[in-house]
């Protein structure tokens, strides 16, 4: 006559456990995640003689294939934005975010191809069971200069852990952007600021800085 | 003397005009209340920059080979650890003005006159901090930002921490009756600066959209970093702009 409960709360158990641990392995944690791909594009780096030899082209795919899975550009974009992205409309964002991820993944990929025999420290990063946000920190440290702090926003979503800041040496590449988009914004509008950053990306391409 | 005079008058009217010429359609960020005119000298620096100062540390920086830079660089820090280890006492950080003192000690020792940094070898790092810096942590407001042609970027507050520096900086004054020693000091620790600088070019004119103002951002970031300790926070913000965070599922947008 008790049995039934009982069964049907181990059967609940028992299914719930394998549930439970997926979602753990889906969510490898913020700083995991942030030392595989790190080491994952600097194995790539170093083995690849195009990248070495300043291939951009090549250089930007890694990035592409590598790293921007694990980033979040709309939050990016919002932040980097500010106040005005609520005026834009859906797909004005969609179109800002584009264009903004473009722009930082030509420059981050620059940054990463100038890499040779640094090494990546992982500073010890502690957080809660129930965190949703995180700062994971690195430093850079190079052979004959001061080591460089380089670190890592990262926020939770059902997606698994995304970076939303790389904050270098105390400056945040996001927010860096701000004053000069909403100066954009105030001039033209979104729309303007889209405008600019797509010839920006698009002379970039051409192989002359803007 | 004369001719240079004449020199500093011309700049201050091109500063004037430029000033003038662009303030017309930019709205003021706290941070920046005197852009038109930062603007202008900014412009100026350029100028200089891309005929003479970038030029040198392009030709220093193929020339000298590394261990060459490394000692020259190590040379005039050592002069600066006085400084900065001044700054930490002063800034109550008693543990790094020890650690400062303790460089300064070996590397002028040990590291024969500061070319080498035997100290970074033991593991006694260098410490960042300067007067501009103890200003901070004082209370003294930061003061407008401000673009000094070959200095680079500032605030009042780092320019009057810079200038208090320099005072104390004894590589200045141990050569202050000889100008022609003491200006090609300042000449090569000038261009060594620079050509430090010449990884991060490339970076800033490909990834700014406005570089005077990236570089604004990036400098003011940076030195609020530089008075937390590197320690992470809220960045005093060049415009406090409140951000509205999106949950951007676009497939949640209801069907009108």
């Amino acid at each position: 006559m008790n049995y039934l409960p009982k069964l049907l709360l181990a059967a609940a158990t028992i299914l719930a456990v394998p549930a439970a641990l997926a979602q753990e392995m889906i969510l490898t944690a913020p700083d995991v995640l942030v030392q595989s791909v790190t080491e994952d594009v600097l194995a790539a780096i170093r083995q690849d003689k195009d990248i070495k030899s300043g291939n951009t082209q090549k250089t930007i795919n890694l990035v592409q294939s590598k790293v921007l899975p694990h980033f979040n550009f709309s939050r990016m974009t919002a932040l980097a934005v500010g106040r005005d992205w609520s005026k834009a409309s859906a797909a004005q964002k969609e179109q800002l975010a584009g264009q903004f991820r473009d722009l930082l993944v030509r420059t981050y990929a620059n940054a990463v191809s100038a890499y040779r025999d640094q090494k990546v420290r992982y500073k010890p990063f502690k957080m809660n069971p129930d965190d949703t946000d995180a700062l994971v920190r690195t430093e850079i440290q190079q052979p004959g200069g001061r080591p460089i702090q380089l670190d890592y926003s990262l926020e939770k979503t059902d997606k698994g852990w995304k970076v939303y800041d790389v904050v270098v040496a105390g400056v945040s590449l996001v927010t860096n952007y701000r004053s000069t988009f909403s100066q954009e914004i105030r001039d033209g509008g979104i729309d303007g600021l889209i405008k600019t950053l797509t010839e920006k990306n698009r002379a970039l391409e051409k192989g002359k800085a803007a | 003397m004369k001719q240079n005079r004449n020199l500093l008058v011309a700049l201050c009217a091109a500063v004037l005009l430029g000033g003038c010429a662009s303030n017309a359609q930019r709205a003021p960020i706290a941070a920046d209340p005197l852009e038109g005119v930062n603007r202008a000298l900014f412009s100026v620096h350029e100028g200089i920059d891309k005929v003479a100062l970038k030029p040198l540390a392009q030709g220093y920086d193929a020339a000298v080979p590394l261990p060459a830079k490394m000692g020259i660089g190590n040379f005039f820090g050592n002069f600066r650890g006085i400084a900065r280890s001044g700054n930490a006492f002063l800034q109550g950080k008693g543990e790094e003005g020890m650690n400062g003192l303790a460089r300064l000690f070996i590397n002028s020792t040990v590291g024969i006159f500061g070319l080498f940094d035997v100290a970074s070898e033991m593991g006694l790092y260098e410490g960042e901090e300067d007067f501009g810096q103890t200003l901070a942590v004082w209370g003294v407001p930061s003061g407008p930002y401000l673009f000094v042609p070959l200095l680079g970027p500032n605030t009042g507050r780092d320019l009057a921490g810079w200038g208090v520096d320099q005072y104390v900086n004894p590589l200045g004054h141990q050569v202050d009756d000889q100008p022609a020693l003491r200006n090609s000091l300042v000449g090569v620790s000038a261009v060594h600066l620079r050509a430090t600088l010449l990884p991060t070019d490339q970076l800033i004119e490909e990834a700014s959209l406005d570089k005077y103002a990236y570089i604004r951002a990036a400098y003011l970031q940076r030195r609020a970093s530089m008075v937390r300790d590197g320690k992470p926070g809220a960045a005093e913000d060049e415009e406090n702009v409140p951000v509205y965070e999106p949950e951007t599922t676009p497939a949640a947008t209801p069907a009108e």
